[in-house]
């Protein structure tokens, strides 16, 4: 039995300790380990910085322990690209995340997995579920392209934007408005927040058959969190929505697999000294991808 | 390292957690704050949960006599005895040798540089490779001030 199996024993048990260990041991080790559950419930949450995701994703916990539901948290924070440091503060806003045993919150330095955090992040979420969490959040700042699409590989979307910023128009940008199952607009104790609401209903109604609300809530005042939770109970996974997963999972696999190749770095070195070509950078990543993934 | 910063008890000021914190991720190292007022036990679960290896206490409150020893039993008792515990803020020098007895491998006060908080954690990081003592469960005695 492998360490990682046997940690994930321990934590099925209900050790906290092996849970937290598990969840260090799927990040870092060498091979993504396949885990999976059947019962697996996740919400990705996603949007612009500064637009309360955390706060509102605390306001959640409070509730679904309230239904009685056990809430486990991913929270995805960039690595900084100068120091390869992070500092990860989403848990500050989480006031649900002192609950206790209810609740687990687990802080992610997005940088630090050789090929990239995204391909561990759904091993976590199947163990996570494996252990009795009922309820699995990943949150990740909708800042770029890879950011916006970790949190689109859960089986439900909840897109967060704020008052004041039509920042909107970049998750459309990014093509991930088409995949977000709930819109929040948080900060509805703010002025601007239902003319924000308005203007993401008139882009969403451009198209006829979209029926998706766009919900107004305060994460800061709790008006509107109890819509939003029986909006997120009750969405209906959109059609196509696994293949688009599957197509999602696809990608961020093979990039790992091409940015954790061995000679990536003499490759993109012999580019810069233009003693090879693209064309032939490619072939020779091609001929060459190492087994025994 | 995978590092968090806590405030316990019931002072308001972070401050300086913050410049600790921001410092510790310029020197490439995965910081987690945990905010204000947190209780002895919410930081041994925040520090399990997290998988921390290093746990860093800012206190300006006084009332460090009586929190930081809780949470050094907390983490020994919840199986954590490998994280490495250091404190900073307000500590008068009488109260260093009960910190020290607890399991504090150090303690920072106002005006230190924040490259000798960096120089502490690299050491701490070599004597972990080592197996030389250094986690709060290890045996006591060394400590870097």
């Amino acid at each position: 039995m492998s360490e990682i199996d046997k940690l994930l024993e321990l934590a099925k048990s209900g050790d906290r300790r092996s849970l937290s260990r598990l969840m260090t041991e799927i990040a870092d080790s060498e091979k993504t380990p396949k885990f999976h559950s059947e019962s697996i419930w996740t919400l990705g949450v996603t949007g612009p910085p500064g637009s309360g995701k955390s706060t509102l994703i605390g306001r959640l916990a409070k509730q679904w322990v309230d239904m009685g539901e056990s809430v486990a948290i991913l929270a995805l924070d960039p690595t900084s690209p100068i120091s390869g440091g992070s500092f990860l503060a989403d848990r500050i806003r989480m006031e649900g995340s002192d609950l206790g045993d209810k609740v687990f919150v687990r802080s992610i330095a997005s940088g630090n997995t050789p090929g990239g955090i995204s391909p561990r992040i759904w091993p976590m979420c199947h163990a996570l579920s494996l252990c009795g969490w009922s309820r699995i959040v990943v949150e990740t700042v909708g800042t770029g392209q890879s950011e916006f699409r970790i949190a689109a590989l859960a089986d439900r979307l909840l897109l967060v934007d704020g008052p004041d910023r039509g920042d909107i128009i970049q998750a459309e940008k990014a093509g991930i408005l088409e995949l977000a199952d709930v819109i929040a607009v948080n900060k509805s104790d703010l002025p601007g927040a239902s003319l924000s609401a308005q203007s993401i209903r008139t882009s969403l109604n451009l198209s006829d058959d979209d029926s998706r609300e766009v919900i107004l809530v305060s994460a800061l005042e709790g008006e509107g969190v109890e819509k939003l939770i029986s909006a997120i109970e009750s969405c209906e996974t959109q059609s196509g929505r696994n293949e688009m997963i599957m197509r999602e999972v696809l990608i961020s696999e093979w990039d790992s697999l091409l940015v954790s190749h061995p000679e990536i770095d003499e490759i993109i070195r012999k580019l810069c000294d233009s003693s090879i070509t693209i064309d032939e950078a490619i072939k020779l990543l091609r001929t060459s991808i190492p087994n025994g993934r | 390292m995978r590092v968090v910063i806590a405030k316990p008890g019931l002072d308001g000021h972070d401050r300086g957690a913050k410049v600790i914190a921001r410092a510790l991720r310029d020197g490439g190292h995965d910081v987690i704050y945990t905010g204000l007022r947190k209780t002895p036990s919410d930081i041994v679960r925040i520090v399990n949960d997290e998988d921390a290896e290093v746990l860093g206490l800012s206190t300006l409150s006084g009332a460090h006599d009586s929190l930081i020893p809780k949470i050094c039993d907390g983490l020994r008792e919840e199986e954590l005895g490998d994280v490495i515990v250091f404190a900073g803020g307000i500590i008068p020098d009488r109260d260093l040798e009960l910190l020290y007895k607890s399991g504090v491998r150090a303690v920072f006060g106002p005006g230190t540089p924040t490259s000798e908080v960096l120089g502490f954690l690299d050491e701490a990081r070599q004597r972990k490779k080592e197996n030389v003592p250094i986690g709060v469960g290890d045996d006591l005695g060394w400590h870097w001030n």
